[in-house]
């Protein structure tokens, strides 16, 4: 297999996820566009350990899940919270801090 | 099988997944339907998973399926059963004017390619990739016991901070 499949595959994975991120307005699917870049991230990370036959690609793809899950987690919370106060996930309605 | 014929089952069993896994993304991203969006991400992790274990990093592949499947899709569905009120086509998913991302996507793709395939023409990777469950759990507990601690502190604070934030005062 060539290391160039992967890495291509994973950056249109990349790239879909950057659109996700900028085009939704739900909050949701925000998260999940960007579960979606850091899949590709992970993708990456194994594809290069594998290609130098290290270890630490794979540990390091580990901890990004961790950091991922711990995301997930307190992005939901924040936007349970912004549904309770404003009852909608609607991210161009969340402008408080617009200058 | 030969090794000439495993290579060959390689390709196509790639080709055939990351087929799958970009339908999947660019349903994700362009459809109307929140929950739809949950399942097409099942899809995509799964995929992910697919990849991990055609490279051989079988307990990444594994850990792949038990987090994100089993547990960060699980939590996504909760979300979206508590932020909705309504099941099925949602107006107001995407900006009206969607050019800009489209845009920026396409300049991340076309650098992003570019500079992997320059770099990386047909570099091959090793036929021989596999690594075991117990190498990754000496890594883990020898070279990276410091950050394997900071992320299991860092799990822990995002967990609490996650109930402080969303509990009902």
């Amino acid at each position: 297999m060539l290391l160039n499949q992967f890495l291509v595959l994973s950056a249109v994975l990349f790239a879909i996820g950057v659109y996700g991120v900028l085009a939704r307005r739900n909050g949701v699917l925000v998260l999940m566009s960007i579960e979606l870049i850091l899949n590709a991230v992970n993708i990456n990370l194994v594809a290069f350990g594998s290609y130098v036959s290290s270890i630490s690609g794979e540990v390091f793809a580990l901890f990004v899940i961790t950091v991922a899950a711990a995301e997930v987690g307190v992005g939901l919370a924040i936007l349970l919270l912004l549904y309770r106060n404003r009852r909608s996930v609607d991210l161009s309605e969340a402008d408080l801090m617009k200058g | 099988m030969t090794v000439l014929g495993a290579l060959v089952a390689q390709n196509i069993a790639f080709g055939v997944i990351a087929a799958i896994m970009v339908f999947a993304a660019i349903r994700l991203v362009t459809t109307r339907n929140v929950v739809h969006a949950a399942l097409f991400l099942v899809v995509v992790l799964g995929g992910v998973a697919a990849l991990f274990l055609l490279m051989g990093a079988e307990f990444v592949g594994i850990t792949q399926i038990l987090v994100y499947i089993g547990a960060v899709v699980v939590l996504f569905l909760f979300g979206i059963m508590l932020t909705r009120t309504r099941i099925g086509d949602e107006e107001g998913t995407d900006h009206p004017n969607r050019l800009p991302a489209v845009l920026a996507a396409a300049l991340v793709a076309t650098v992003t390619i570019y500079a992997v395939v320059s770099g990386f023409g047909d570099v091959e990777l090793p036929a021989e990739t596999r690594t075991t469950t117990a190498e990754v759990a000496d890594s883990i507990f020898s070279t990276y016991i410091v950050p394997f601690e900071a992320v299991s502190v860092l799990l822990l604070a995002a967990l609490i901070g996650a109930i402080v934030i969303a509990r009902r005062d």
